[in-house]
């Protein structure tokens, strides 16, 4: 097995340099706390409610690249896809606490479940309130029925999006976990693997895949999706992943939506363009409209090739949340 | 076995999970994301770390001190079930000078209910509780301390080999569904090297 190329210094360190070198990056916004991983906006307002994000590590931007204004407040970023420790956690959440309590975010996953709600009964023996919304957009990984079984993937910056704009404006945090989940209950995703990323400190991919096959419907860290088939033109997987995400809300006419093409990594911005291309004729042909489109990389799996599609519903609610400006070392949109 | 010799085999522990990083990592490629052995490693490292500074400690205190270590420094999952295994199961030594049979089987059987409280993952459902369970029940009938850790490991590893035949019902492996078939799950064979570990330290003394 070939190992892929990167570029790291001691493999082993590979998180930590990144850390160092990301808080560098925000110029002064943001800072590391002494626990490893735990990262803080340095102007949160008092009287805030906090928004905490966190997950493992090589899905950059995401987590700790959307901390900043209408976004994150801190986020607590584990090794490479791995949950953050409680530790850790708990050390970001008492650093962004400004009195009116902390609202956990994070994709679905048992690692990141169990770690935050360790670090929520340790906060709670302190008397910091926290309210957890776990994103759970991943239509391949779990039929209606069981939303719980969900993998949280690209939506996560929608609801990041949404749930930091909510912080940054409603003084309660009943407030903005409603908003939040509201967010949350809205959207649909789903992902197609094209080549597999690889974990910095094995050397190794983290699935296999053919030269010539796809996995449509795959998770983020190459968890099995859907099915495994031969590569297939562009419009072809589009339309194989846009169908589950409409059936399953559903998404009808007259729905206007946030639509969001996530690269996972290594795949083109013309790869991107040409799938955005594709979508936005099958959601005029079902007689969706189209509020905002994101084209870029903000959950990716190290060098994976591949991509997914996010749908948001929206209302006027959402709308306002979204169309805030924000401004982070990951995100930033007017 | 008293403190110092529970925090010998602790060390002796996590030396064998150290040592077999590559074989966990391999086997969590195969139906998950590839990072248990890198996982484990990090927890027990700090394991190791945490022992140095740890004198005329109780059996509670020393399998405290390593579930929170685990727990602070392992990360994903693991760290939180392996830390919480550990954490759990000292509770059931509280008040004990020495770990013997019977502690030792108090211990495993705190250590799976804690598990599961925190996990919400059952027998069957491919995890290391497929390992731990079987082997706190194994425990409880023994005729001296080597004797319950004998058959712990050897009821953990039969454990390990029972999940080829199992369908991952949690975790990342759980959308493979049938194609989880046929593999160990990394989580049990974690459990196994670790109870590997406690039975070769337990037969020396």
């Amino acid at each position: 097995m070939r190992k892929p190329k990167k570029i790291l210094n001691d493999p082993r360190r590979a998180v930590p340099e990144m850390l160092e070198g990301l808080v560098l990056a925000n110029d002064g916004l943001i800072r590391q706390l002494d626990a490893l991983g735990a990262l803080v906006r340095n102007d949160i307002p008092e009287g805030k409610v906090a928004l905490l994000i966190g997950g493992g590590a090589g899905h950059e931007p995401i987590f700790s690249g959307l901390i900043g204004m209408n976004l994150a407040d801190g986020a607590a970023c584990g090794e490479v896809f791995a949950a953050p420790p409680p530790e850790t956690i708990r050390a970001a959440a008492k650093a962004v606490h400004r009195g009116k309590g902390v609202v956990f975010l994070y994709g679905n996953y048992a690692g990141d479940n169990m770690n935050f709600d360790i670090a929520a009964e340790l906060l709670a023996e302190e008397g910091i309130e926290t309210r957890t919304i776990r994103v759970r957009d991943d239509v391949a990984a779990a039929p209606p029925e069981r939303m719980d079984d969900r993998r949280g993937i690209a939506g996560d910056l929608f609801a990041i999006k949404i749930a930091g704009g909510a912080a940054a404006e409603l003084a309660d945090i009943a407030e903005v976990e409603r908003v939040a989940r509201k967010a949350e209950a809205n959207m649909r995703s789903m992902g197609v693997a094209v080549s597999p990323g690889s974990l910095p400190e094995t050397g190794l991919p983290t699935f296999e895949l053919g030269d010539d096959e796809i996995e449509v419907g795959m998770g983020a860290h190459g968890e099995a999706g859907v099915k495994r088939q031969k590569l297939v033109p562009a419009d072809a997987i589009t339309d194989q992943m846009v169908a589950p995400i409409l059936r399953d809300l559903p998404f009808v006419r007259g729905d206007e939506v946030a639509l969001l093409i996530n690269n996972l990594g290594a795949s083109t911005m013309m790869e991107m363009l040409i799938v955005n291309r594709r979508v936005r004729q099958l959601l005029d042909q079902e007689g969706i409209s189209v509020y905002r489109t994101y084209v870029g990389a903000w959950l990716t799996s190290q060098e994976m090739a591949g991509f997914s599609i996010t749908l948001m519903r929206l209302d006027a609610e959402l709308k306002h949340y979204l169309d805030l400006p924000s401004f982070s070392f990951g995100f930033t949109s007017q | 076995m008293d403190g110092t010799g529970v925090k010998a085999m602790m060390a002796a522990v996590a030396r064998a999970v150290i040592a077999n990083v590559d074989q966990l990592s391999e086997a969590d490629r195969a139906t998950g994301d590839g990072d248990h052995g890198v996982g484990m490693r990090r927890g027990f490292e700090a394991v190791l770390e945490a022992l140095e500074g740890l004198d005329a400690a109780t059996p509670e205190q020393v399998m405290k001190a390593a579930g929170s270590a685990i727990m602070a420094r392992g990360g994903g999952a693991s760290g939180a079930i392996f830390g919480t295994l550990f954490r759990g199961g000292a509770k059931a030594l509280e008040g004990r000078d020495r770990l013997d049979g019977d502690g030792f089987a108090a211990f495993l059987s705190a250590a799976v209910e804690a598990v599961k409280k925190r996990g919400g993952a059952a027998e069957g459902q491919k995890t290391m509780i497929d390992a731990l369970a079987p082997a706190a029940r194994a425990s409880a009938v023994h005729a001296s301390f080597a004797e319950a850790i004998a058959k712990a490991a050897e009821a953990a590893e039969q454990g390990v080999e029972a999940t080829r035949n199992m369908i991952a019902a949690t975790g990342k492996a759980r959308s493979l569904g049938e194609r989880s078939l046929g593999h160990i799950d990394p989580g049990a064979l974690s459990v196994s090297i670790i109870l590997n570990a406690m039975r070769d330290c337990a037969a020396k003394t």
